[in-house]
Formats: structure tokens, sequence, C-alpha cells
């Protein structure tokens, strides 16, 4: 019955003179979801509201399901229009509404009329009492309540009427690309992916960068990566993900520096190598999946150790999230299954059984020192090495 | 080059098994059941599958049964007599080196209340017929011991558990999972006391998907899938006819010149093993020679996890298998492994190469050669 969607939007209905921004990157954005579902749609902005209307069959769960992964929307309106005939007419479509929408015609309710077109007859507050007047009438085990109703009925009158009562939530944040772009180093765990999702959330275009290490991690360790990336984009848009063969560079680590700094001298590089990537890929920062203290290379004393290696900024969106948090997070944004696949990741492979927590930055950079005959052509070699794949 | 060594996982199919299975597809695609001509054609090649399997193993052709493979025969064996035979008693008997299809489906029927015995094996992977003896009770109504193990080749002493099986208990069934041993070797279950055999399409140069169950005929047994009644209600469902025609190819093929090709995979094996251990802290699990499957050897490798060293000879186009291709998803050690008592630091630096018709002496020397470069290698960089 429902052949559109009403689109709510929270947080930019407060910008200033940049709104419009806001507003045309949200529309391009949902646009880019329903492309995704069955049938055809016009995406329009008029009179402050962005609407979704069918032009075909479509299928109602599906749209729904992929308006919720565009952030910007903070709730969904499934909508029902009809054409001005009178009042009268009005009335049995409301009827009718509440018959299919609430079978059971037993909630309480509220009538919340809005006049967009001041010429219509009667006025808000008339057709809120003249409307609720026809419901008691026609459904007897309905029941107002203008404090806390069932039903926020919604009756706005435009050029069309459009008759909504149900709000389904949005996941909020602004849309993709009002925010520039951050440069994800998704590894394939649990964390990162989240992370790219949070900073996604507040409008920031996301690329990716992945170490591989063959014939230390396999094909599969890459493969999840790219399907994780694959997921994230189902919210943040196409991404563009960079896969850096790191082998080399962890094997001379390895051969030249104490075996218990393998890891922090490792991250460093990662750091560095990312950070070349996001400036010649014009992002603006760094997004890491990093959270305090949850293991060695998280300590606060070695997030400093990686820190140290950027001049860009570092954005750790779960620094103070608890795992039990970003688990659930990473549940509700369908990324926690592939996760969890038992394929090992370039981090864990030569780690240290007892890898040091507190490291001394000093005594770090000492050691990288032992690597200065080789690292940069292998830094190098690298980058001009990094394969891209294009994820969406 | 690319050499591929994991033939216990799966095999090439057969030029010859593929064409006949496109011409079952595309111009013979009747349904078997239908009573037209079409339906007779496609027919014709379920008939011509089921003379050529039966003649392999000397068996009726109404005893054969298609399934999809391995582990759906496995299943109507193991759950179909259980459930038929329960009123004669609830025992059953298997190895603790059997492939999934048949732990988990015994696994199953503990939950409904069978008692299952798991026959322990020695180092090389194989059982001691006076623990079968033990286990046999009168109460036991079926027995399930593996053909050929596919993880260290390991092959068990299925003629005399047949003949003893027999003698001590001759109500208990005797079920054979011969999905590695089919097309390897010889087998005959009426000589062996086997009541039914399971195999696969896809280990011998046939399609995947596809399989089959001999049932020996007066064996009681209730179905587990329902539906047409097909295959005499024992297995429901259209059948396969493009796979069935293409497992019934393949078989014919590989019995053709058998003992030609098993001896060439024995020579190939030698050579490899005679190779692979002139590296230090290189090992070769099990049995070896003819004591052992034609095709499959487990190596240890010291220091090197099985995962790292299987993707630097991939990185040459060498393809083997850590542990077994149905449990390397899963990052649990290998439960034949564990039961040869394969010490604990070895049991992630194992790896699996397994031979065909196709492997050549070339690509065992590349193989090898390929090994004595990476294994040193490897060496230097471990985890501490």
């Amino acid at each position: 019955m429902f052949t559109a969607f009403l689109i709510k939007y929270a947080e930019i209905g407060v910008k200033g003179k940049n709104r419009y921004i806001f507003e045309d990157a949200l529309v391009q954005q949902i646009k880019y979801a329903v492309k995704r579902c069955d049938g055809e749609f016009k995406v329009y902005r008029t009179e402050g509201r962005i609407y979704v209307e069918a032009l075909s069959e479509f299928d109602f769960d599906e749209v729904v399901d992929n308006l919720k992964t565009v952030f910007g929307i903070s709730g969904i309106c499934p909508v029902v229009y009809v054409e001005d005939e009178g009042f009268e007419k009005l009335g049995e479509d409301v009827l009718k509404y509440i018959g299919e929408v609430y079978p059971e015609k037993d909630k309480t309710f509220k009538v919340c009329a809005r006049r967009a077109r001041k010429n219509y007859p009667l006025t808000s507050m008339e057709i809120n009492s003249e409307m609720g007047g026809i419901i008691l009438d026609n459904c007897p085990k309905m029941r107002v309540d203008v404090h806390k109703p069932d039903i926020m009925l919604h009756i706005e009158i435009r050029e069309k009427i459009y008759i909504y009562s149900n709000i389904i939530p949005g996941p909020g944040g602004m849309p993709v690309g009002t925010g520039g772009k951050a440069m994800l180093l998704l590894s394939g765990g649990i964390d990162s992916p989240v992370a790219g999702y949070m900073i996604a959330k507040r409008g920031v275009k996301i690329d990716a960068v992945y170490f591989h290490a063959p014939p230390y991690t396999s094909e599969r360790a890459k493969q999840k990566v790219v399907d994780l990336a694959r997921l994230v984009s189902r919210y943040t848009g196409p991404i563009y993900l960079h896969v850096i063969n790191f082998t080399d560079i962890q094997l001379y680590i390895y051969e030249k520096c104490p075996h218990d700094e393998l890891t922090i001298i490792m991250r460093r590089y990662m750091m560095r190598i990312a950070e070349k990537i996001a400036q010649d890929t014009g992002c603006l920062g760094l997004i890491t999946g990093e959270s305090i203290g949850q293991v060695a290379s998280q300590t606060m004393q070695s997030l400093a150790a990686t820190n140290e290696v950027c001049t860009m900024p570092v954005y750790r969106p779960l620094i103070g999230f608890d795992k039990m948090e970003i688990v659930e997070l990473s549940e509700k944004i369908n990324t926690y299954e592939t996760s969890i696949l038992p394929y090992e990741d370039c981090c864990t492979i030569f780690v240290a059984k007892h890898p040091v927590t507190k490291p001394n930055l000093n005594i770090i950079k000492k050691h990288e020192e032992n690597l200065e005959e080789k690292i940069a052509e292998l830094v190098e070699t690298a980058l001009k090495n990094d394969e891209l794949i294009i994820v969406r | 080059m690319e050499v591929y060594l994991d033939n216990s996982a799966t095999t090439r199919c057969f030029d010859d098994v593929a064409a006949l299975m496109t011409q079952a597809m595309c111009r013979d695609y009747g349904n078997p059941s239908s009573l037209h001509l079409k339906g007779v054609q496609a027919e014709t090649y379920i008939r011509y599958a089921k003379e050529t399997i039966a003649k392999a193993l000397k068996v009726n052709e109404k005893e054969i049964y298609f399934t999809s493979g391995g582990t759906e025969s496995d299943n109507i064996a193991l759950i179909g007599s259980a459930l038929a035979n329960h009123r004669a008693g609830r025992r059953l008997i298997t190895t603790e080196i059997e492939h999934p299809g048949i732990m988990q489906a015994m696994k199953h029927l503990e939950e409904q209340g069978f008692h299952v015995t798991y026959l322990p094996v020695d180092q090389n992977g194989v059982i001691s017929l006076e623990d079968l003896r033990r286990a046999l009770t009168k109460d036991t109504i079926l027995v399930s011991i593996m053909h050929t193990n596919n993880e260290i080749g390991a092959l068990q002493p299925i003629e005399e558990a047949g003949a003893l099986i027999k003698k001590v208990n001759p109500n208990a069934l005797f079920h054979v999972d011969a999905v590695q041993g089919f097309g390897k070797f010889r087998i005959y279950p009426k000589k062996m006391n086997i009541d039914m055999l399971s195999a696969s399409g896809h280990k011998i140069h046939g399609p995947k998907g596809v399989g089959f169950l001999y049932i020996q005929e007066n064996i009681k047994i209730k179905p587990i899938i329902f539906g047409g009644g097909q295959q005499s209600g024992i297995r429901s469902g259209t059948e396969n006819v493009p796979g069935i025609a293409g497992l019934g190819k393949a078989v014919e093929m590989i019995y053709t010149d058998l003992e030609a090709e098993v001896n060439k995979l024995y020579g190939l094996k030698q050579l490899f093993t005679d190779g692979v251990t002139k590296l230090d802290n290189v090992t070769v699990n099990g049995l070896t020679g003819r004591d052992s499957a034609p095709h499959v050897v487990s190596v240890s490798v010291r220091g090197i996890r099985s995962e790292v060293l299987l993707h630097a000879l991939e990185d040459r186009g060498i393809y083997v298998s850590a542990g077994s291709a149905c449990s390397a998803r899963k990052p649990q050690p290998s439960a034949t492994l564990k039961a040869i008592g394969l010490e604990k630091e070895l049991l992630e630096s194992t790896l699996r190469f397994s031979f065909s018709v196709f492997t050549t002496a070339e690509e065992i020397d590349y193989t090898l050669q390929a090994m004595y470069d990476i294994i040193p290698m490897l060496r230097k960089y471990t985890r501490h």
C-alpha cells in the first residue's frame, strides 16, 4: 500500500547556509542506496523534505533495509499519498489507512496535521479535531491520547496529501562525502571495519589499506578483507582498497630488530605507509580500530609510539570502547561473522610471546636505525606495488 | 609450472567424463522417470553407470544407489541402518580416524541414544583386530571402518575385519567408507564381508556432487530423505543423471588399467618420500610403500607452520593441503594426526601431498626442489 517514503534528517536541519550541500549529498546517497533495490524510484527534495517515491512495483523491506544504510537519515516514514478530493474523501482514505496498518484498530492516537498549502479550507487545528472525530466515530476501540499516543497520525497537505504514522529509525549521522576523505587501516579483525563505519557515519568518505604478507597470510585472508570492505561499503559507498605487500619489510624488521619490539616497529611502518598513500590520494586523516589497552600494541605507550610517525591526524573512534561494545556494533553492521573467520593477519604471524607493552620511544627509534640500509627501498617497492581494488 | 598435489581433496575431471556429462545435460536431458523416449534415453546413462560400478565391485547392479557424494552415502548407511535395526541392539563401532561424514553421523546417533565405540589406532593409523574383537558384542548392530585414511593414507585390515565381524556377530552390519580407497584398490564387498560401501565421484576424476552407496541386497535400511520414491525409496529425488553418467565413466576409465596406474603412483610416492626425508627434521607420518595408500603422503616439517609452507609452495604453483581439505577451514588440529599420537608441535606443521594419474615424476622433482629452497629459508623466521 505504501508508495513513498518521507526521509527525516535531524542534524543536517540545523546547519546554516551550508544546509543545501548536506541535503544534496543526502539525496545523492539515497539515490545510490535505492539503485540496489528492484524497481524504479524518484528521489527529490521539496519544501525542506526528502521523498523517495516508487514509480513501479517494489519490495518494501528491501528498500527500508537499504535506506537504513544511508548516513544522515534519522527516520524513514512509509507514506501513503492521495489526491485532494475534498475532506470527506480524505476521511475515507485515513480510515482505510488505519484499517490496513492497524487491523486491530485498538490503539491510542493523535492526529497531527500540517498545511504546506495554506489555501486548504480547514486549518491544521480544524483538521486535527475533525479527523479525530471521524476516527472515533468509525473505530470504537480507538482512543485519543494527546500526550503519549501509540500512533502519531501525520496528515500533510501539500499538492497531494500525505498520510504516515510510522517512523523507522535510520542510522543517523551525516551524508557520506560531506566531510572529506580518510584512510582506514583495515586488518580483517573485528575492530577496523567498525572504526571505518563510525567515521563514515560523520560524513567522511573512506579509502582503505590492507597489509598482506604472503606466504604468511593467505589469499583467503585477503579475500576476507575485501569481503569486509564490501560490507562496510554498504554504508560508505565504494571503497578504494589498497593492498600492500608487507612481507619483505616484516622479514627485514625481524632480522634487524629485537623480537619483542617487532609489532610496534611493524605498526610504525604500517602507519608511515598508510599516511603516504593517504597523502597521495587526498585523504585528510587516518582511521584505526585501536582501543586503549586491548593488546600490547594498543597501550597508551604503544599508541604514542605508533602515533609519533604520523603528521596527519589519526582517528581512533573505538578508543574508549570495550571489546564487547565493539562486537555488538560489528554485529549490527553485519561484519562480525566475516571478521571471525580464522585466517591469520600479518600482525600476528611473528608476534613475540611477550611483546613490549610499554615501549620506550627513544629505544624504538634507536633500533629502527638498524634498518637504515634497506628500509627506504623496501617501503618504496611496497608502495610501487600497491594493488588497488575498488570495492563496491 | 602448475603442480596439483591435492588429489585427496579433489581431482581433475577426465575430459571424456566431462564430454559425456555435457551430452547428458544438453542432448539427453530427460527425466529418467518419464515414460517417453527422452526419459528412457536418460535412464540408459544410469543403467550403464550402475553396470560399470557393479562390475568393478563384483556385485549386483540392484545393490548400487546413487547419492550426492561420500558424506551422503555415509549418512544413509549409518543412520539408515541404525534406524532400521535399533531393535536388535544399540551398539555401533567405528574408529578414531574417520572422515567427518562418519564422525558427525555417529555423534548424531549418540544423541539418539545409540552407544558408539571408537577404536584407537597405532602410530601408523591402523586399528587392532584384537580391539575390534573386544568391542564386538551381541548387541552390536553396525561397524564402520574407513578403507583408506584421507590424511595419512593408512590402510585398514578390511578383509580381516569383515571376517572377524561375521564370525563374532553375524548380525552386525559392516560399512566401509571407501571414498579414498575406491579407484586405487580392487575392493570386492562379497568376498570381504562388506555390507555397505561408500564412494565418491570427484576423488576418481569424476564430477563433484555425486557418489554411490553399495547396499547388500538383504540389508534393511530406512531412508533419511523422503520424496518421489526413486531408487527403491532409499534415495528419493530425481537422479543426477549427468553426475551419475560422469561417475560411471570415471569408474570405467580408472579401473581399465588400475594395476599399472597404481604401480606408477607407488613409484611417485617412493620418489617423493625418499626426496623429502633428505631434509633435516622432516618426517613422513604413517607407513610408506605398499603398506599404505599409493597416493597420500603426510609430511611434518618441524618449525614451520603448515599454512605458511602451503602458501610458499603455492607461490611456486604447487598446490597441497594442510591436514585434509575438509578441515582446513577450521583452525583445529586434525583428529587423525592426534589419534596417531603425533607430537603437539608437529600437529600444526603437517602437510598432505596427494597424487593422481596426472602426476608426473617431473612434477615431483620440481616440488622437492621447491621444498629444498623454501624450507631452510622459512626456518630462519620463526615465532618466539
